[in-house]
């Protein structure tokens, strides 16, 4: 998918070689349309043997019964070893206690900043928690006047509140996620800390169709920090111009009192149960698992290998941008694994929107976002009562 | 062998393509819109309920159904007359006597018809763009502040509408061009003869002759604009605050993006069902327009 696709012919020449008998046909598929297309494929019964799967995905793909669990594979495997990877990104690929899939690269958000603006503001190193983040960003947006910002948290992502809510502690939803859990306190406090932001004009009312070109604005200062991904990396050094490249940096996520939390993001390899060779499927998730291919993977697209021994890479451990990666990765947790999680964070952005815009009363956040979650679980909770029943 | 049985043989092939192709997709998504089939559906059959008009109750009760039931309103009553309009500027100034260069400006006004919306969509995105915008910049030399188009919700839909009529225009031009030079100029001379002014010619001779091709022309919009979908989808998503979710745009969402098929075709009926009265209504006043 995107990127990854693209590569992989490449990257599978040498699996190729090693197994003479194997040829990989490979089904590149942009991002936008990946999610549906594997839905249609299933429906359709023309599920390929193997693929890459966002970790959010897996709980929809276990729930059709699509793709098969791999702990007994794993067990016997002599060159995947999950005790290599970061647990937080093992258990998103975790269902009812089954292993379903192999984490292949890894994703997490983090802080990426301007070093520049923050030093004439009076800052020489990245915050460590949001008092201290909240002092820079007042002190950056006094410095830059009415049309410039601290912070960009693009109206239409949901990410960023999600990540602050990550970081109290709390599950997001309650009794094995059968309700929402909004009405919990650290929800509260998250999205008052969030709502602050664009109160206090620290953040613009945009979304990222607004802002056009992000790394444009970065470069111009229109805002000073962005909670992102490891593909910015790639685009920044590309993007930003030449005299600019000293001036930006990443850095773990702040929390509310000290290092915080981030989501567990990446893709993962998984096996579908149609799939007529299983064991030369397997092969090839074994394959890509190797630390060189990881590290030769993470040379073709920048995306972070999920194997911890693959960064021991020049390439990776002298790149000092992903060193806020690294650090982050040992505080990363999943995010819940429900199918539904996605229309209910779709429904929070949405209603986030509304508050930033004054439609809604924030007071009124937590019950109107329990009341739509609990609808959306509605069938959840029905399916798994007939389960108990049986 | 007797007429009528040659008649049905003759056409029997076509009525099997309607039935497999049309009638029976319809009355499998009538049945669906009955059912809450989800993705749990999808893995087992056993996991679907039927709940009865339940889909339609719900769908009546979310605030989102009316909001974009007028958004979608508000698209049609602005968006048509703006379009027609155009379009009928467009082809009288086309088939005026003193244009030159027809052939060219014809093909010109027509290109953003055949251009993919994908495209139209980049190119809109930076004429509307709040701060570097072309169409802020010609609005602020006139000395009005710039407007953030397809940032704040009283505006994103207007600027849907501003796209819509730029992209579709071209087609009904054309129509009308067609419509206007199959006029006699002999009508155009006596008028003259007669002493009667640009706007009295325009009045009493263009438009009545045109008026069955006007008519058309706006049942065809209108059927279209009711249909809204690619436009949002390309440039808003829906947003902002959903002030462009149009119905379609929801019955996708419901659909295809959540895969709740049920209440999706839940929406796809009431869909039809409005536009149906709304056919219905037209045709009335077609058939009184045509008495009179």
């Amino acid at each position: 998918m995107g990127r990854e696709g693209e590569v992989a012919s490449e990257l599978l020449a040498a699996f190729e070689r090693e197994n003479p008998g194997l040829r990989v046909r490979v089904e590149q598929l942009p991002w936008s349309a990946a999610h549906e297309k594997l839905l249609t494929a299933y429906a359709g019964d023309a599920t390929p043997d193997i693929a890459q799967m966002g970790n959010t995905w897996l709980p929809e793909f276990v729930a059709l019964d699509a793709i098969v669990p791999l702990d007994e594979r794993l067990r016997a495997s002599a060159q995947v070893d999950l005790s290599d990877y970061d647990p937080g990104i093992v258990a998103t690929n975790v269902l009812e206690g089954r292993q379903y899939g192999v984490p292949w690269y890894v994703d997490t958000r983090v802080l990426f900043y301007r070093r520049d603006l923050l030093a004439q503001a009076g800052f020489d190193s990245p915050p460590r928690d949001w008092d201290e983040w909240l002092r820079m960003q007042v002190a950056v947006k006094q410095r830059g006047g009415s049309d410039r910002y601290a912070v960009l948290l693009p109206l239409n992502e949901y990410e960023q509140l999600l990540v602050l809510w990550l970081q109290q502690g709390e599950p997001m939803l309650r009794e094995g996620g059968r309700f929402g859990n909004f009405r919990s306190a650290g929800f509260a406090r998250a999205l008052e800390f969030y709502l602050s932001m664009f109160e206090r004009q620290l953040a613009p009312r945009v979304t990222n169709n607004d802002v056009a070109n992000v790394w444009n604005e970065f470069a111009r200062g229109y805002f000073s920090f962005f909670i992102s991904g490891p593909w910015q990396i790639g685009e920044l050094k590309r993007r930003l111009p030449p005299a600019l490249q000293a001036s930006w940096m990443t850095a773990p996520l702040p929390g509310p009192n000290g290092p915080g939390a981030s989501s567990a993001g990446g893709c993962s390899l998984a096996i579908f149960r149609r799939s007529p060779r299983m064991d030369a499927a397997w092969k090839l998730v074994e394959f890509l698992s190797r630390p060189p291919v990881q590290q030769e993977f993470y040379r073709l697209t920048g995306n972070l290998p999920a194997r911890r021994s693959a960064w021991a890479a020049p390439a990776l451990a002298h790149d000092p941008y992903a060193h806020a990666f690294r650090d982050q990765l040992d505080r990363v947790r999943p995010l819940p694994q429900v199918p539904e999680w996605e229309r209910i964070a779709t429904e929070l952005r949405l209603v986030t929107e509304a508050v930033v815009h004054g439609d809604i009363p924030a007071t009124q956040v937590a019950q109107e976002m329990d009341a739509r979650a609990d609808r959306i679980l509605e069938k959840r909770r029905w399916m798994l009562d007939k389960r108990a029943r049986r | 062998m007797k007429p009528a049985q040659a008649g049905w043989l003759f056409v029997a092939p076509a009525l099997l393509a309607i039935a497999v192709f049309f009638v029976l997709p319809v009355a499998a998504a009538l049945v669906m819109s009955g059912t809450d089939f989800d993705i749990y559906g999808l893995a087992d059959l056993r996991n679907v309920r039927f709940i009865g008009l339940d889909n339609y109750v719900q769908l009546l009760r979310r605030p989102l159904f009316w909001q974009a039931l007028l958004n979608t309103l508000f698209f049609v009553v602005v968006g048509v007359p703006l379009s027609v309009a155009a379009s009928l500027v467009a082809a009288l100034l086309l088939n005026s006597p003193l244009a030159r260069f027809k052939g060219l400006y014809r093909t010109a006004l027509f290109v953003p018809v055949v251009t993919t919306v994908a495209a139209v969509a980049v190119v809109w995105r930076f004429l509307l763009h709040t701060r570097y915008g072309l169409l802020n910049y010609g609005l602020s030399s006139l000395g009005f502040s710039p407007i953030d188009w397809l940032g704040n919700p009283r505006w994103a839909m207007p600027a849907i509408v501003l796209l819509s009529v730029w992209k579709n225009f071209g087609y009904n031009m054309i129509i009308l061009l067609a419509g206007l030079q199959a006029i006699p100029s002999e009508q155009y001379e006596v008028a003259r003869l007669d002493g009667a002014g640009t706007w009295a010619v325009f009045r009493h001779i263009t438009l009545p002759s045109l008026g069955p091709m006007l008519l058309m022309v706006s049942i065809l919009t209108m059927a279209a604009h009711f249909q809204l979908f690619a436009e949002p989808y390309v440039m808003t998503q829906g947003g902002p605050a959903q002030r462009t979710v149009t119905v379609l745009y929801l019955m996708y969402e419901d659909g295809f993006k959540w895969w709740s098929l049920g209440s999706g075709s839940a929406v796809a009926f009431v869909l039809f069902l409005f536009m149906f009265g709304f056919t219905v209504l037209q045709v009335r006043v077609s058939r009184r327009w045509g008495t009179a």
